[in-house]
């Protein structure tokens, strides 16, 4: 056993650097097209479980609960046998997207019961239609509410996009792993993907935090 | 009940109608008519059921038993097919009816994401189909109206309570209502805020021929705009007569220890 210095090898970091990066692409990607499913499933999801009656509301949120409840990798390898042939990256958004779209959904619940009664009655009084209501005076407000929550779970995700690597998509941890097998560097190439989780993450941690502290106001 | 009841020119009927909020009886089988162009002011008691009057016109509330007419024909409830029984109305007989009626709130309700001129915009453009510059128009002289044409980019939480119920007023008018509900409308605000509220809707009252159902404290005002004033208690209308009568010599002990009390 050595010291630090000689199981740092500050060769193998250099090495790993790019390689790490490469991945990071694929997990910003994953990232980005993955809160995206989720923000637009998870409004679905609440509008349906809102305004569906009872029956939708017990189809929709059954399942929705389901999901919230059994863990994402489970979820990726279900969908990886179940789904043969689909781009893993694809599977791998679709299943992110979707495991957290149940969250939000309960996110925008919050926020849709959060608008004061006083605003629906404003619609009726003014005849607009159920859509226009909707569109124009209840989500706007109900989403303003919830943005810091909105924040904090695309950070979550991000964090969690990892685990698409056990259906083989070659975002960083894989790309971390995959170079500390050939090269016999784990320290390094792990190391440098939990610096760049962190440099990401944490500055956006703080902007939820700013833009919490702002809507607070 | 007032005689006033002229056949075949009725605005608003309300037919033997009971609100029950659980156990509670809110209205207890009241009919009350107001006629087109009257301005009518329900003073009584908190709990008295006036709010609710209004809020059963504004649909906000449903009727528990008796029909609400408005127009001279079943609003609160429609003829199940060709001269059928009437059935709670659904929402394609209230849609149309309803954008009749127009009602400014106690807490103002604007939409505060929104600014002052897109608030007063909304329900032309949305409702009424103006396009864009119509409605903009439309709502531009009515925030002059209300003395807010400098305050059309500004949002709702920058002003200050009597400027955000004139918005209110506004909005409500912008849908050129012909029956317009006013519940309470100066409640919330601080008392020297009062007067700027109440001298817009003397304007309303006197430039337009709206009917115009008010419930208020402000005694001074429903003395000047009210054709008749109806004292409520309990559900009911305990008596009913124009202001003089009514407020300088109500027949009722009650009605003389209410408006005793309040002014």
């Amino acid at each position: 056993m050595g010291g630090a210095g000689s199981m740092w090898d500050m060769e193998a970091a250099r090495a790993a650097l790019p390689v790490v990066l490469s991945g990071f692409g694929i997990t910003l990607l994953a990232t980005v097209l993955g809160f995206a499913v989720a923000a637009v499933a998870g409004l679905a999801i609440a509008l349906l479980q809102r305004s569906g009656g009872r029956r939708l509301a017990l189809a929709v949120g059954a399942p929705a609960a389901f999901v919230r409840s059994t863990p994402v990798m489970v979820q990726l390898f279900a969908a990886w046998v179940l789904v043969p042939g689909l781009d893993p990256l694809v599977l791998g958004v679709l299943v992110l997207g979707l495991h957290y779209a149940t969250y939000l959904s309960e996110v925008y619940r919050a926020g849709i019961d959060a608008v004061p009664k006083g605003q629906w009655e404003a619609c009726t009084a003014l005849s607009l239609p159920r859509r226009r209501v909707w569109r124009a005076v209840v989500l706007p407000q109900a989403v303003r509410k919830v943005l810091p929550a909105l924040g904090n779970y695309a950070v979550s995700l991000f964090k969690e996009t990892p685990f698409l690597s056990v259906i083989t998509v070659n975002e960083m941890v894989h790309e971390a792993s995959a170079f500390g097998s050939t090269h016999f560097a784990y320290l390094e190439s792990f190391t440098l993907a939990a610096a760049v989780f962190l440099l990401a993450s944490w500055p956006t941690s703080l902007l939820v935090r700013r833009l919490e502290a702002r809507l607070a106001q | 009940m007032p005689s006033d009841h002229v056949p075949g020119a009725e605005k608003v009927r309300f037919d033997r109608v009971t609100k029950r909020f659980g156990d509670q009886t809110v209205l207890d089988g009241l009919d009350l008519t107001v006629a087109p162009g009257e301005r009518v002011t329900l003073i009584g008691p908190s709990g008295s059921g006036k709010t609710t009057i209004l809020r059963l016109l504004m649909t906000l509330e449903r009727v528990t038993d008796g029909v609400v007419h408005v127009d001279g024909e079943p609003f609160s409830h429609m003829p199940s097919g060709p001269g059928g029984a009437l059935v709670p109305a659904d929402e394609r007989h209230l849609a149309p009816r309803r954008r009749r009626i127009g009602m400014v709130f106690q807490q103002f309700n604007l939409f505060p994401h929104m600014s002052v001129l897109a608030n007063v915009v909304e329900a032309p453009r949305h409702v009424l189909g103006l396009d864009g510059d119509e409605a903009a128009a439309r709502a531009r002289d009515l925030l002059g109206l209300v003395g807010l044409a400098d305050k059309e980019d500004a949002h709702p939480t920058r002003l200050s309570g009597g400027q955000q119920q004139r918005v209110a007023i506004a909005r409500a008018l912008a849908m050129r209502p012909e029956l317009l509900l006013l519940d309470e409308v100066t409640s919330a605000l601080d008392p020297e805020l009062v007067a700027e509220v109440l001298d817009v809707l003397r304007d309303v009252a006197d430039s337009t021929d709206i009917t115009m159902l008010c419930v208020t404290h402000e005694m001074g005002f429903a003395r000047d705009i009210s054709d008749r004033i109806l004292m409520f208690d309990g559900g009911r209308v305990l008596e009913s007569g124009p202001p003089e009568r009514l407020l300088d010599a109500p027949e009722h002990e009650r009605t003389q220890a209410f408006v005793r009390s309040i002014t």
